[in-house]
Order: structure tokens, then C-alpha cells, then sequence
């Protein structure tokens, strides 16, 4: 089917190298604030990775992954900030 | 609806969403300071995840379950993620993330303590009863660094 294609050989490739490109701030990042923007855009990323993937192969129960990404992503940035406004 | 109508709309959506979502990782490798960085990883990062969930709204929508299941990922997005971005900028903030060479107002500044980390609770009394005050620093540091910046006219 020709969903299947674009999602497999255009969309999904388009998204890795994006995320190879998030994987080059988290690793280069000057300071600890920008390797936590990464990560976020990280885990977005990902919920878009799951949603194409679920439409390639056609099963929607990968979404409720999604969901849980989404829910712990948030949760994830959430303890970073306050852990890096009340460090020193 | 027939099924190469959702097959184009799908299609449609998905490379919208994906080309968002590849413009913010672009703008978070090159961008020069964190605060730029953030706002490209949020905003267009939002509105990328948001274009390529919608496509699986519309992909499934036979599926009454996971169709809804998947609007509400996109409301819980929309909600976190400004949130999550104004945490992140307020601890980069106050654990010293330099500003570009280039930024031309920082509207912090005045009514931040340096000494005290917890941002100076805001406005004072005195400021909260004359909030002239306020604009006239931010006035002030606006001619400021327009009178140390070369002129831009030529």
C-alpha cells in the first residue's frame, strides 16, 4: 500500500535524522539546561515516531504507548527544572 | 468518506507534522543561545507531534477508541508543553544560561536578585502600585542597547 511506503521510507527516515540531530546537542550541549531541552524534544520525537509507526503497520494499540510517553515526558521535564533551580 | 480520501489526507497531515518536527531539530542544533533553542524545540515541535497525530486521528477514525484516545495525547501536549518550556527557561535562567551577544532586552533583569536565587518575588508592593516604573526600566534599557548597537541602516 502506498501509505505504508511513505511512512516507512520517507517519514520515518526524515524523523531519525532529527533525532540524530537532537542526539548531537544532547551530546555537545554546553550547559545541563540545554541537554534537557534535547531530551524533550527527544521524548516528542518519539510520540511522533510511534504515531507514523503505528499507521505503517497498522495497529493502533502501539498509540497507547504514545500516550504514556507523552504522560512521563512531561513528568520527566518537570523534575529536571526544579531539580536544576533548587541544586545550589 | 472513501479510502484513498483519508489515505491522501493522512499523507498529507503526516508530512506536514514530520517537516515541523525535522525544523525544530535543526533549530535546536544551530540555534546560538538556550532560550532560542527552547522556543524552536516547543513550539514548532508541538505543532509537528500535533500535524502527525491528527494524520492518526484521521488513519483510524473507524476506530471511535483510538481515535479519541489519540485527541486526548494531543490535548495533554498542548497543555504540557508550555509548562514544561517555562520551567526549563526559568531554571536556565537563574543557573546562569548566557544570553546571545545579540539580545537586545532582557526584561528580567530588573526585577531579578542575584543574591537571592528565587526570583525576587516579582514585583514589589511599590511596583504593583505604580506600574510605571516597570516600563520605564524596560524603556530605558531599550535605548540603552540601541545607543550601544551600531546603527542598523546602513
Amino acid at each position: 500500500m502506498a501509505l505504508n511506503d511513505l511512512a516507512l521510507y520517507v517519514i520515518l527516515p526524515a524523523l531519525v535524522i532529527a533525532i540524530l540531530l537532537v542526539l548531537i546537542r544532547l551530546a555537545s550541549g554546553p550547559t545541563v539546561t540545554d541537554r534537557v531541552i534535547a531530551l524533550d524534544l527527544l521524548t516528542t520525537l518519539g510520540i511522533g515516531v510511534i504515531a507514523v509507526y503505528a499507521i505503517a503497520t497498522d495497529q493502533p494499540v502501539f498509540l497507547d504507548v504514545a500516550v504514556v510517553l507523552a504522560l512521563i515526558a512531561f513528568l520527566g521535564t518537570v523534575a529536571f527544572a526544579y531539580y536544576l533551580e533548587k541544586r545550589d | 468518506m472513501s479510502e484513498q480520501t483519508t489515505e491522501l489526507i493522512t499523507a498529507f497531515l503526516m508530512i506536514i507534522g514530520t517537516f515541523f518536527m525535522f525544523v525544530s531539530a535543526v533549530g535546536v542544533v544551530k540555534m546560538p543561545d538556550l532560550f532560542m533553542r527552547m522556543s524552536s524545540s516547543t513550539k514548532s515541535a508541538t505543532m509537528g507531534v500535533t500535524f502527525v497525530l491528527l494524520s492518526a486521528v484521521v488513519y483510524f477514525s473507524d476506530d471511535f477508541g483510538s481515535a479519541s484516545r489519540i485527541v486526548a495525547v494531543i490535548v495533554f501536549v498542548f497543555i504540557t508543553a508550555p509548562v514544561a518550556a517555562h520551567m526549563i527557561g526559568r531554571a536556565g535562567y537563574f543557573s546562569g544560561s548566557e544570553l546571545w551577544h545579540r539580545t537586545v532586552v532582557d526584561e528580567l533583569e530588573t526585577r531579578h536578585d542575584a543574591d537571592r536565587l528565587p526570583l525576587r518575588r516579582a514585583l514589589d508592593a511599590e511596583d504593583r502600585i505604580n506600574p510605571d516604573k516597570i516600563s520605564t526600566g524596560l524603556y530605558e534599557q531599550i535605548q540603552r542597547s540601541e545607543e550601544e548597537k551600531p546603527s542598523t541602516s546602513d
